[in-house]
């Protein structure tokens, strides 16, 4: 047994054991804790198929971004787990009898008709250029345009997810942009018209001259 | 003994199946339904790797890269709306979400 297939079971157990745990966990926050230990275990398997841009990817991405917004979320809300978890084990049977069709199926299909038995030896190019450069020239040569189809979704999901949770304060003062530029003059400074001079108002009248300040009386 | 194909196949299998049997359990907690959906993409993207590596083939692995961005568009916009419902409806069980009588 090679190092490659021990670290492979290894990866795979944990992969396995973690899932199971995550569909099965009790408290959110320690399903959100082993959806990551499910990715992470699943990037080192990636590595192993020296796929290591895409494994450096998940645990940036999935690790590193959208698990910590499951953590917020979760931590957010304040869910009651017990009605939730009101009759768990109700459809464990039939939740197991499609689970294990499901996997027996792919397992047929898969056994009976992919048998690659050996791994291919990396080509010299491979080798040089590494995974990383090979997958940017196939998406940046070949796949541009679905690249920019991938932005625009990506872009349309940061508007969409703002614009869903959103809320305006009632009591919060703003400022309307639309109408400060459609401001005229008219609407800010009145323009009053007057005499160019006015009377001099009367002259004070003479009041006797006081005592001198400072006088003691 | 080597790893072959069919050894990754059938983690994706496993895996894939364990999700299934995850929505089935969880049908009522909104959010580890979501997580149950990553789990499922990762079993679809791991059947991508595997196939990308033993056929040599870097198409897979662009197609993962492009289920990625797609589930991370997913599951920002699948938090978000869990949130709405949540200031909605001040929980988040799916049995309760029948406003629609559909």
């Amino acid at each position: 047994m090679t190092t490659q297939t021990a670290l492979f079971y290894v990866f795979s157990a944990v992969l396995l054991f973690a899932a199971f745990r995550v569909i099965t966990a009790r408290s959110t926050v320690h399903a959100a804790l082993f959806l990551v230990l499910s990715f992470f275990s699943a990037s080192c398997i990636w590595m192993l198929l020296r796929a290591e841009f895409l494994a450096i990817a998940l645990v940036l991405v999935y690790v590193g971004a959208v698990m910590v917004l499951f953590l917020f979320v979760v931590m957010m809300l304040d869910v009651n787990v017990d009605g939730l978890r009101e009759g768990f084990w109700k459809h464990f049977p039939l939740a197991a009898i499609v689970g294990v069709v499901i996997a027996l199926e792919m397992a047929a299909v898969l056994l009976g008709g992919f048998d690659v038995r050996e791994a291919p030896l990396e080509t010299a190019k491979a080798i040089s250029d590494g995974n990383t450069k090979l997958l940017g020239i196939e998406v940046y040569t070949n796949y541009l345009y679905p690249l920019q189809i991938a932005a625009v979704l990506l872009l349309v999901a940061i508007v969409a997810a703002i614009a869903l949770t959103l809320r305006q304060r009632k009591d919060s003062r703003f400022l309307n942009p639309s109408q400060q530029v459609r401001a005229k003059k008219i609407d800010r400074l009145r323009i009053v018209k007057m005499k160019a001079t006015v009377e001099a108002p009367p002259a004070p009248p003479v009041v006797p001259a006081a005592d001198p300040k400072g006088a003691v009386k | 003994m080597t790893v072959t194909l069919s050894h990754y196949l059938s983690l994706g299998a496993i895996l894939f199946a364990l999700s299934v049997i995850g929505i089935f359990l969880n049908r009522r907690n909104l959010i580890v339904l979501l997580m149950a959906i990553e789990l499922m993409l990762l079993a679809v993207n791991m059947n991508f790797v595997a196939f990308s590596y033993y056929l040599s083939d870097m198409h897979g692995q662009v197609f993962v890269f492009f289920i990625l961005t797609v589930a991370a568009a997913e599951s920002a916009i699948g938090l978000a709306l869990l949130v709405l419902l949540f200031r909605n409806k001040s929980n988040i069980n799916v049995d309760e979400l029948n406003t629609l009588k559909g």
